[in-house]
Order: structure tokens, then C-alpha cells, then sequence
């Protein structure tokens, strides 16, 4: 009798695990992207595939809005950036912002809130708060600076970037996904208080690091590679040493970086490198040159664009040390290998794609046309 | 007929304790064993007598030394919380000092613990090493162990000791803890263009595969006639018997060639010696004498060459444009 049990035992516990075999088959799927047998594929794991699919899905486009009507330069005050859009260009990108940046909000997150006598912010019937339209145009919240700044750099992406941009281009959405601030950033880590002290510095690394896949690699690799252009290049291109003296330990912040890229894009190595040598371009995947161009472009934002916003930004938007929130590859990416999976939002909102020259100050009382503008735009 | 079997069974050899033979310096040797049900499980039931001697006492001391400088370390990284210690432990690490210290000596927290931990953790190992030396020639027994055991403490040394000197780095090293000193190995095969293309560490995989399948026909061959008297190997080597026939009959008979009940012990005993001693000539090698195994093997032909289904882009540093690897045959 115990035999017997013991022996059925043994075959329910070998269905289980041949079940737990095929699930394990069955969770994830591999495309051959090179030569057969060499490891050249994209892993997707299927159950993850749902949720990619949702979490990047494009909003309705407003619809368009004419050409025609009185610049917005010459409509509204404090018009900075946007002055040569019609007026209903201008509200519409006005809207479609509001829509990709503060939802929930609404205007009022930028512009300043309509207040009653004694100085108390004013609320709708719904509970929301009301913009002032008397001073839409005001730069009392720094919100409104900032996204300003915001657009400027919108602009530059898409006219400066087409290396990595093509022609798919950026809008606010493809980073704040309805959020005011997008989802994905970092912030400098606080400094190791054991580094100061006798015992246990780790070297900057050996924690769990979660922006590195959970390894113990060096967990600031975004400050080197995505702000200062720290040498990522760690391979010798010959065959003999005596050219590079690059070590194992640059090694290891190559590769927590490399890992942050392959995690926030949802890919695995071989995306863009062949893994036979990480290093050679001549047997890497195209991909890898688009990559390349879009750690310079995090460089670029987080240099001229994100960082100069320290004297703006209040205290409780900055990090444990005081730095402002910084973009790194999965800020557009979002664990997809283009953000929104390749949907461009751009062709929806073509006044998007790059800066134009602002029209000149409204001559007094004269010609209601106005004639384009000589002066060169403030943008970058 | 009683069977004597172990490894979860419940048949146990229970008899007076096996002194063993006498010998001469019983210095530091536990008088006698004792039967010990759950080592039974598995071998021996008899646990003892354990000879531990200076070289032991010593041994023990340095590796103490060594285990709690390199704990009390990781300890103080989660800033000494017993929680985050048992949470991170996995990813906690000592790490070697610096590249930019070179071979000097770095302050304490700078990499100096790790030099001071892996002096006491090689002296551990090289005093344990005598030990076993002194102690197969005290029973009269040959080396083979002590020899064996210093192919690994090559490979070890090789790894934490000779190579960085070669380099002029002790940040070369490795580093003391789990994950960190398997992602120190993936980033040195990064780092020195891919040890795939190391001839060493191929020779040094080709012997750690065979050990385990040289270790597993053994192991098979010898349970597989152990009802025929087999497990008398050693016996059988010089009086054949009918276990031996059999067993040499079915290697003849499925694979054409035997090796005999003595050669196969040899067989096992340079495959084993030879994976850390072909790795640690690998590991030497890297970084001295190659610096980019991928290229090494392009340069003497021997990575072979495969048709891509996509043309590379050129380096956009700068801006060469590199020409595909022309089309072989798959």
C-alpha cells in the first residue's frame, strides 16, 4: 500500500512538473534576428506582451485647426515660443498639452488660479480650480516656466535629433504619458556614508540595483554616461594590450549602463550588438548606431535643458541631494523599443517639429498684416 | 543478504569504531568517533576522529579572520541593520581597491580590507593545503589530494594574486561576494573582447564537462556491477574479477575502448586537475599576453565568420564605415 503511494505520489509530482515545464516553454517567445544557432534573437515574454500594448497606447489626435486668424504673438501677451501659430493652432496645442500633461488638473496646473477678494484660490462647482483669464499670461508658477522650457526643448528634439528622433519625433506625451511629471526619471543617489567612515564603502556599487536589472553593478551610471560624457568605449579595438588601459571595474559601469538601456527598452543585448564582440561595429545590428545617438541626446536634455532648471524648480520637486529630476532612456522609452511602440504623434501636431523665428513686436496702430520676422528664434 | 547502500537509505553499518591504523604525532586528534544516524544517510555512519594539528588550528584562524573582515564589511555597507544585511546579503560585497591605486597599498576602506582579507583568506588556504599534504604522508597514503587541491589554489591565485600583479592593478581582482563576483566575470569577458574566444578557457570547459561525465560513467559503471562484487575496485584493479569483465565488456561493446578500473581514476583525476589549471593559464593570459579575444581569433582565423541579415552601421564616432564580414558558407 505505501509502495503504491509512494509510486503515485511520484507521478503526480512528474505531471506537475512537466506542466510547469510547458508553461515555462510557453511564456516566452523568440525571433530570430541573425545568423541560426549564434543566440541573435529577441526574447518577448507573452505575458508581458498585454500590458507593453496598453501602457503605449496613442491618444486621440484633436482635430485640426486652421490656419488662418490673428497670430497668437499678437492675440495674447507673453508669448514667447508659440507667438507665430494662429490662434487656433495655439489653443489646440494648448489643449492637447493639457490632455498629455496634467489631465486631472487642467489649465490651472501652469496658469495662474483665478482668486477672490481676500486672496483664496477659486473652485468651480466640480471642486476644480479655476485659471485666472485675466492672467493667463503671467509666470507666476513655475510650472509655466518650466513648460515653456519644455517646449523649446520639444522643438530642438525634433528639428536637431532626427538621428535618433527619424521622423517619428517627440511631443510631451511621449514622456509624461498624463502625468506632470513623467514617470520615468532619476536623481542623483545620496552618497555612501560608509565611504566617509572606516569600514564598508561599497565602491559604488554591490546593492541591489534596480535601474541595472537588479544586478549588484555600479548603481550611478546615469551620472557619468547620461550627464558628462564619461568614455563608455571599455574594449581595445586590437587584438594585443598596450593601447588600452581601460579596467575591469569601467567595465562594470559600461555595463550597468548597458543594462538600463536593454531594461527600459525591453530588449536583451543582441538588439543591438552582436554578442560575439559587443564592441565591433561591423558585426552589430543597426540599432546600435540609433542607440548611440540617443545617449548623446539624454546628454543634451539633461545638460541644457533639465539641470539649468535648478534655480526654478521648488525644493519638493528636487532629489535627496538637490538635483533636479533627470531623464534617462526609459523616460520616452518606457520598456518599449520605441516609445509608443513607433507611433508618431508628431504628424498630428506638425508645429511640434521645430522652432520657427517669432514675429516682431506689433507695430503701433499701422498695416494689420504682420511681416515675418527678421530676428533669429530664442529657442536653444 | 543484507545490502549495504546509502544516500536515504535506512540500512546503516553499525559496528566498533574504526580507529584506523596507528600512526605516528596523534597531537590535536579527537580519541574517537562516534555513529552518527544522518551521516549514515549519506556515507559513513562513523563521524571521527578529526586530526586538526597546528596547520589546522592555524588554517581555521586565518580563514576566521579572513570570513569576519569580509562579513563585518558587507555588514557595515547596509550601515550595520541586521534586516538589510539578510535582505541584500546576495549583493553585498568587499570590493578590491581602486585601479588608480595600482599595486600600492590603499587606505583600509579604499580596498584595504580586501588586500588585508585575501592574505589571511590565501594563507587559510595554504596552510589547509600542507595540512592535507602532511597529513596523506603521515597515513602513508600518495599526494594525489595535495596536488590536486593546489591545481584549484593555482586557479585561485591566478585570479586574485598573479594576474593583478601582471596588470599592475589590484582593482583587477575579484571581488569577495555572490552576485558581484559573477558580474566581476561577466565584465572581464566584456572587458578582454569575449573569453569564448580564449583557447584556455575552452580547454579549461571541455575538462570541467568531461569531469562530470567522466564522474558520472564511473560512478554509473561501478553501482552498475556492485552486486558482482564491483565496488572492490580497487581489488579488481590487480585480481580481475567478473564485475570488472562485465563492466569493461559493456564499454567495449557500446563504445568499442575500456578504460580499465585503475586508468579510469586517473582519467577522472586529470580532468579534474586539468579545468582549473588550464583556466588559470586562460586567466593569465588575458589582459598580458591578449586584450581582445575576438580579435585574437579574427587575427589567427579561427572565429568564424557568419552572413548577417542586416548591414551594420558605421561607428557614429567616427564615422568609419566599415564594411560587412564577407558572406561564408553556413
Amino acid at each position: 500500500m505505501r509502495a503504491q503511494l509512494v509510486k503515485l505520489g511520484g507521478v503526480v509530482v512528474g505531471i506537475l512538473l512537466m506542466l510547469a515545464f510547458l508553461n515555462a516553454f510557453g511564456s516566452t517567445s523568440a525571433v530570430q534576428t541573425g545568423f541560426r544557432g549564434v543566440g541573435m534573437e529577441q526574447v518577448e515574454f507573452n505575458t508581458r506582451l498585454a500590458a507593453r500594448l496598453a501602457a503605449n497606447t496613442v491618444p486621440d489626435p484633436i482635430p485640426a485647426a486652421g490656419q488662418e486668424g490673428e497670430l497668437s504673438a499678437y492675440a495674447y501677451k507673453n508669448v514667447q515660443v508659440l507667438g507665430h501659430l494662429s490662434t487656433g493652432e495655439f489653443t489646440r496645442l494648448m489643449a492637447a498639452i493639457t490632455t498629455w500633461v496634467s489631465p486631472d488638473v487642467g489649465c490651472v496646473y501652469c496658469h495662474a488660479p483665478q482668486r477672490d477678494e481676500k486672496g483664496n484660490i477659486m473652485r468651480d462647482e466640480d471642486g476644480y480650480v479655476i485659471a485666472d483669464p485675466e492672467k493667463m499670461s503671467s509666470d507666476e508658477t513655475y510650472q509655466k516656466r518650466v513648460a515653456r522650457r519644455m517646449i523649446q526643448m520639444n522643438l530642438h528634439l525634433n528639428q536637431d535629433w532626427q538621428t535618433h528622433l527619424k521622423q517619428t519625433g517627440v511631443t510631451c506625451y511621449t514622456c509624461h504619458r498624463g502625468q506632470p511629471v513623467p514617470g520615468n526619471i532619476w536623481f542623483d543617489p545620496v552618497p555612501d556614508p560608509q565611504a566617509a567612515t572606516l569600514v564598508g564603502d561599497s565602491a559604488g556599487q554591490n546593492h541591489p540595483n534596480l535601474a541595472a536589472g537588479v544586478t549588484s553593478l555600479p548603481v550611478d551610471s546615469f551620472r557619468p554616461f547620461l550627464v558628462n560624457d564619461e568614455n563608455i568605449r571599455i574594449l581595445s579595438t586590437v587584438a594585443l594590450p598596450g593601447t588600452d588601459r581601460q579596467s575591469i571595474k569601467q567595465a562594470e559601469w559600461t555595463y550597468s549602463l548597458m543594462m538600463h538601456i536593454s531594461s527600459s527598452l525591453g530588449v536583451n543585448c543582441t538588439y543591438c550588438h552582436n554578442s560575439r564582440s559587443f564592441g565591433v561595429w561591423d558585426a552589430s545590428p543597426p540599432p546600435r548606431a540609433v542607440a548611440w545617438y540617443g545617449i548623446r541626446l539624454v546628454r543634451d536634455i539633461n545638460k541644457n535643458y533639465l539641470e539649468p532648471l535648478a534655480g526654478t524648480l521648488p525644493e519638493n520637486r528636487l532629489g535627496p541631494t538637490g538635483d533636479v529630476p533627470k531623464a534617462h532612456c526609459g523616460t520616452c522609452h518606457a520598456g518599449a523599443f520605441k516609445p509608443l511602440l513607433g507611433v508618431s504623434m508628431l504628424k498630428d501636431y506638425p508645429v511640434l517639429a521645430k522652432a520657427e523665428p517669432q514675429p516682431p513686436p506689433k507695430p503701433p496702430e499701422q498695416g494689420s498684416a504682420p511681416t515675418p520676422a527678421p530676428e533669429p528664434a530664442p529657442a536653444k | 543478504m543484507a545490502q549495504y547502500q546509502n544516500i536515504f537509505t535506512q540500512i546503516q553499518v553499525r559496528g566498533p569504531i574504526d580507529l584506523g591504523p596507528p600512526i605516528e604525532g596523534q597531537a590535536f586528534r579527537t580519541r574517537s568517533g562516534r555513529l552518527v544516524r544522518l551521516v549514515g544517510w549519506f556515507g559513513s555512519a562513523q563521524f571521527g576522529p578529526i586530526y586538526l594539528g597546528r596547520l589546522g588550528v592555524a588554517s581555521l584562524l586565518f580563514g576566521f579572520l579572513s570570513f569576519e573582515i569580509i562579513g563585518l564589511n558587507m555588514f557595515a555597507s547596509v550601515r550595520w541593520s541586521p534586516i538589510q544585511f539578510v535582505r541584500q546579503l546576495p549583493w553585498l560585497a568587499l570590493e578590491p581597491p581602486p585601479p588608480s591605486y595600482g599595486l600600492r597599498l590603499p587606505p583600509l576602506n579604499q580596498g584595504g580590507w580586501w588586500l588585508l582579507a585575501g592574505f589571511f583568506l590565501t594563507a587559510s588556504i595554504l596552510l589547509w593545503w600542507l595540512r592535507t599534504y602532511r597529513r596523506a604522508k603521515a597515513l602513508g597514503m600518495g599526494t594525489h589530494v595535495s596536488w590536486a587541491f593546489a591545481s584549484a589554489i593555482f586557479l585561485y591565485l591566478s585570479l586574485g594574486f598573479i594576474r593583478p600583479i601582471l596588470m599592475g592593478s589590484w582593482g583587477e581582482a575579484v571581488p569577495f561576494g555572490i552576485f558581484p563576483h559573477l558580474d566581476w566575470t561577466a565584465a572581464f569577458s566584456i572587458r578582454y573582447g569575449n573569453l569564448f574566444y580564449n583557447p584556455f578557457h575552452a580547454l579549461s570547459i571541455a575538462f570541467l564537462y568531461g569531469s562530470s561525465l567522466l564522474f558520472a560513467m564511473h560512478g554509473a559503471t561501478v553501482l552498475a556491477v556492485s552486486h558482482l562484487g564491483g565496488e572492490r575496485e580497487v581489488s579488481q584493479i590487480v585480481d580481475r574479477g567478473t564485475a570488472e569483465e562485465r563492466a569493461s565488456l559493456f564499454w567495449r561493446w557500446t563504445m568499442g575502448f575500456n578504460a580499465t578500473f585503475e586508468s579510469i581514476h586517473r582519467w577522472a583525476w586529470w580532468f579534474a586537475v586539468l579545468t582549473t589549471l588550464t583556466g588559470g593559464i586562460g586567466i593569465l593570459l588575458t589582459g598580458t599576453a591578449v586584450d581582445n579575444w575576438y580579435l585574437w581569433a579574427v587575427k589567427h582565423r579561427f572565429a568564424p565568420e557568419y552572413v548577417q541579415p542586416y548591414v551594420s552601421p558605421p561607428d557614429p564616432a567616427t564615422g568609419a564605415s566599415t564594411a560587412n564580414p564577407p558572406e561564408a558558407k553556413p
